[in-house]
Parts: structure tokens; sequence; C-alpha cells
């Protein structure tokens, strides 16, 4: 497969352009010297990266991500570890339907999932937005928890259960002795996935979120709508920076190969 | 007296039954091997005895307390798996200590176990070390040490040598009888390899189909199998099935398809009433035609069908009017194939088994 052949290498071109493109015009655009949003800039600086942390609605919106997002995650932790542990350790009838049903909000268009949350839910029971944030943003992070976590166990040999067990440990202490030691990357990675996947999320959120409460896609969205100034490239820099650095620490953490593999 | 019991023991997994009405007693001090072809529930036992696995009916009682419904951590077993089953995230030395820390052993007290120990399994200096950077046989040594050290009342093996390399196997399996005759620990061995039971148990249980068909030392075992099952696991490969069987004075008279034999009656024999003879193909002796040695008892006429070589003999297998026979020659005697000779079974070299 030595064999060069330029009619593929244009098309690999043309294909990563594509992708990004988009990304490079809009990282280039932050640094828009003028109040007007354009490309290309007129001249350089860096007053919109600052402009960020002047603007007071962005501040609190990424406040509030932040903690829908943590908060989320450790109640998704709480239900998905004993999950992703009950369906790989345990043999049970229906498992592949309750297998299904946890990986189906991935499955779900998002803003169906979120209409049904609005209507079924906040509606039904009243919530609160910042309760029914943290509900529906642990719905959608509890899949991927799952999902990570499972596959970190399909490695996991249970005989050192049983080992630990015979050596006198409890069930409860061997799982906290023996088996979260060992599949320790595979929560992290599991965590930051999927705060990822909450931290950029609009369409759930943007059924959740009401007067007075943003999270911080559901805020650029609102700027979007409102101002023409590059604050918002200079966001999407930050942002397209902070998901490379999480991703690029998962596959550091336990590769890439989850995406892949059942 | 024995130390534990399995009483009528039935364990079925998905309708099918893996142990039914399950019987056996193991004295203090002794190491016994379950033995048999996979699936025949020798590792179900032992997990069984472990307390991995609960009966569905029957009693496991150890001095003379029903242990049945004690758990796993509650035992005081130790238990040494087929792949090792270290916990990766732990040290050698932290490994071993693991179920010293759990019974509130104090550090210095630990620190003296681990080390005495690891002196026992030959390891002294790899307590910092972790399981990846250990060989196979030296995971084993650790699971070994790992499962002494908390002073068990049984000691388990389940396969351990399984996943080592020939020459490992010979050397570990003198080691762990060694270690088990030093500290006079009971344990239980199971393994599909016959000379490795063998060669380091005081007695065997020779499983099948759930069903101890055997339970002898091994040399009783080697030289008087019981069953027809048990004589064929262990090499006795010529079965013949005679008609009848008179038992006379000394001697006992067998007939088969009108060819008639006679065995010397011993001992172990007496109480048999078997019918099913078994030789060795090793105990066969091929007679040229015309031999002036030969004998007309226990002979019959035969022609060699199929040669082969093992190396060191040759094996033929040769047909006669009651069905063929498999036997291994020295190098020095060989024959044709094709050959018409005779074919005589020694008197005091069959067994009859059930």
């Amino acid at each position: 497969m030595q064999e060069k052949n330029r009619g593929l290498g244009l098309f690999t071109l043309l294909v990563f352009l594509f992708l990004l493109g988009p990304l490079l015009i809009i990282s280039v655009t932050s640094f828009e010297g003028g109040n007007i949003l354009k490309f290309p800039p007129e001249e350089l600086s860096l007053r919109w990266y600052e402009n960020i942390f002047h603007v007071e609605m962005f501040l609190v919106a990424f406040k509030t991500s932040i903690l829908v997002s943590l908060g989320g995650n450790l109640l998704a932790l709480l239900l998905g570890v004993p999950a992703a542990y009950a369906l790989s350790r345990v043999e049970f009838k229906g498992k592949s339907v309750i297998n299904a049903v946890f990986v189906s909000p991935i499955l779900v268009p998002g803003i169906v999932l979120g209409f049904a949350f609005l209507r079924y839910i906040v509606g039904t029971y009243q919530l609160p937005i910042y309760a029914a944030l943290f509900v529906g943003h642990t719905v959608i992070m509890l899949p991927f928890i799952i999902r990570v976590i499972s596959s970190s166990l399909s490695n996991f040999d249970f005989s050192i259960e049983e080992a630990a067990e015979s050596l006198g440990a409890s069930k409860l202490g061997t799982f906290f002795t023996v088996v979260l030691p060992n599949i320790k990357s595979g929560i992290l990675a599991a965590v930051m996935i999927a705060f990822l996947e909450s931290f950029n999320n609009v369409d759930i959120s943007v059924y959740m979120t009401g007067p007075g409460v943003s999270t911080f896609p559901i805020q650029m969205l609102t700027y979007v709508e409102n101002y023409f100034d590059p604050t918002i490239s200079a966001i999407s820099v930050l942002l397209m920076f902070i998901t490379a650095f999480f991703m690029f620490m998962v596959e550091r953490l336990m590769g890439l190969s989850y995406f892949t593999k059942r | 007296m024995a130390l534990f019991t399995l009483q009528d023991i039935s364990v079925a997994y998905n309708k099918q039954n893996i142990l039914k009405d399950f019987n056996l007693e193991i004295e203090k001090g002794k190491l016994v091997s379950l033995l048999g072809p996979s699936g025949c529930g020798k590792t179900t036992t032992l997990r069984l005895i472990a307390g991995f696995l609960k009966a569905n009916e029957g009693k496991f009682l150890f001095k003379d307390k029903d242990y049945t419904k004690v758990p796993v951590n509650k035992r005081n077993f130790g238990f040494v798996f087929q792949n090792y089953a270290l916990f990766p995230h732990l040290s050698i030395f932290d490994n071993i200590a693991f179920g010293l820390r759990l019974r509130k052993n104090s550090k210095a007290e630990i620190e003296k176990k681990v080390m005495n120990v690891l002196e026992i399994v030959n390891l002294k200096g790899f307590e910092k070390r972790y399981p990846q950077e250990l060989s196979g046989g030296q995971k084993q040594r650790v699971a070994i040490a790992r499962a002494l050290v908390i002073e068990p009342d049984i000691l388990l093996f389940d396969e351990p040598l399984s996943n080592l390399d020939a020459n490992l196997r010979v050397n570990m399996r003198v080691e762990i009888r060694r270690i088990q005759q030093e500290l006079g620990i009971t344990t239980v061995y199971v393994s599909h390899d016959q000379e490795e039971c063998f060669s380091i148990s005081d007695q065997v249980a020779i499983m099948n189909k759930g069903v101890i068909e055997q339970l002898s030392d091994p040399a009783t075992i080697y030289k008087y199998p019981e069953t027809k099952f048990v004589a064929d696991f262990i090499g006795f490969k010529n079965f013949i099935d005679f008609d009848e069987r008179t038992d006379t004075g000394g001697k006992i008279e067998l007939s088969k398809s009108g060819y008639s034999f006679v065995l010397d009656k011993d001992a172990r024999m007496f109480n048999h009433a078997g019918k099913i003879g078994a030789i060795r193909p090793d105990d066969l002796l091929i007679r040229e035609k015309g031999d002036a040695g030969a004998v007309q008892e226990n002979s019959l006429s035969g022609r060699v069908k199929v040669s082969t070589y093992l190396g060191r003999s040759y094996q033929y297998v040769v047909e006669t009017p009651i069905g063929d026979f498999i036997v291994n020659k020295e190098m020095t005697e060989s024959y044709r194939m094709g050959q018409e000779i005779i074919l005589e079974i020694p008197r005091n070299q069959m067994v009859l088994v059930d």
C-alpha cells in the first residue's frame, strides 16, 4: 500500500477542510479587534477573550453549568456504577432489555427527550428549574457512565473478587477494596465524558432553563441572538480547548476503544 | 476422624445435575486430589467447599459443625486459582497482607508473617514488586503465599499449574507437596492431569459425571482400578467384556465367545464381582507363530493390523477373534504389518472391573 493515490489524497484533504474549516474560521475571527464579527479580521486583538470575563451573564451561566454537570455527574455515578457492575457481573433474565433501556437516552433524539421531560416530569411534578436541570442531565449522563464503566469492567477478572472473599473480605468490602481501585481509570474517564456531554448539552437544557437560570451553551445562544461582537468566537475557542483537553485525558486513561467496543 | 464431610450434596445448574447425592470425607493433614475429565464436577466440588457455590441439597460439615450456610469470608479456607487472581493494584507485600489486615493483625505481626511466608515460597526480595512484573510461576507462588499466610484450615487448589509450561509444572507440584507436608495443612487439589495428581496426593478421587468412581491412594488406583472408567482413565486401553466368570480356589476362570482364560486371584480382586477384564498395552505379550516358548493358556491367534512408532517403543493394533488389542513393544521386538502372531494375556496382569 505504498503506492500514492492522488485522487484519494485530494479527497481526504477536502474532507479535512470541510470538517476543520469552520473551526479554523471561528478561531481566526475570535482575534478580531473590531466590534463586528467578520472574516478575515481587520486588526488583531485579544479584547474579546477579556470581554468574556466581564459579561455577567456568562459568569453566572458558567457557574450554573458547572454545578449542574458536577452534581448530575455525582448522581449519575451513584446510579451508574452499581448498574454497570450488575450488568457485567450478574446473569439475570431481561438483562439485554435493561441494558437497552439504560443506553436509550443516546438513541432517542435529544430534542424529543427534552420535550418529554418538560411535558411529563417538569410539568407533572412542578419541579423547580434547578431540580429539573439536575434530573435531565443525570439522565443524559447515565448511558455514558454505564457504557464506559462496563467497558472497563469487561477487562476485569472477577476471580480476584472471589480471592478477596476467600481471604475474609465481605461482598461490600470486596467492592471497595478490590473492584473500585481496579476500575478507577474507567470511572475517571466516564466522569469526564459525561461531564462534556452535559456541559455542552443544548437540546435538553433548552427546555429546562427558564427565567433567570441558564446553562452556558443556552446563554451562548441567547447572546448570539442579541449581539454581533466576536465574544462568541472567543468562547467557542475556549470550549473547544476544554473539550479537546478532556478527550485527550480520556484517551490517555483508557484509549478510545469503548466507542467501538460493546 | 474426618476434618470435613460433604454429605448427600446435590448441585444442579440449569436443571442439570452436576453433583448428585455426593459424599466425601477428608482427614486432617491429607492432600486429596479430585481428578477427572472436564465436566466431571471436580471444580464444582471445590467451589462448594470454598463456599463460592451453594448446594441445592445436602450438608457441609467442618469439624462436626454445620458449615453449609457459612459465607466464604467466614470460613478461613485458602483458595489458589488457576489464573492466580492476584490483586493487580497491590504490591506483592500488600497482596499477601490482604487477609492479615482484615484479621486486624498489628503492623509488626503482618510484616513478620508476610516475610516468613515469602521465604516459604522462595520469593524473598519480591515484596515491593507488582503482579504484572512477575512470571507465571512466581505469580502462582504469591497466590499460594497469600492463601497460606492466613493459616487456613483447608487449602484449596483449582488447577493451579495448568497455565504454566511443562518444566515449571513439575517443579511447582514438588513445591506444593513440600509446603503442604511441612505445614501439615489439609489440602484439596483439583486437576485433570493424572501424573500431577498421582505424584503429590495422599489420596486421589477419580470423578466422572458428578460421582466419585474410586477414592484410594495413588498406588492402589494405578494397580487396581475398580471401574471401567477409572481403568480407562489411567491407561488400561484394552477391555474384554467376558460372558462368564467362575471363581475357584486361587483362580478365576473367564470365557468370551468360546475362548477361556485363567487369572490368578489376588487379595484385592477377591471381592470383585466385575466381569470386564482390563489390561495395559505394556502388559500384553506377543509371540511369533510356532515359537517354542509359546503357551497354550490365555493365548489367542491374531494378526498385526496397524503398527505405529512411538519413539521408545512400537505400538501395534492386533486383530483377534474377540476384538482388537493395543500392544506396546520394545524396539528390539518388531513385527510386520499383517504378520500372524500369538497374543498372550499373562495370568497376573489383568484386572477385573465393573
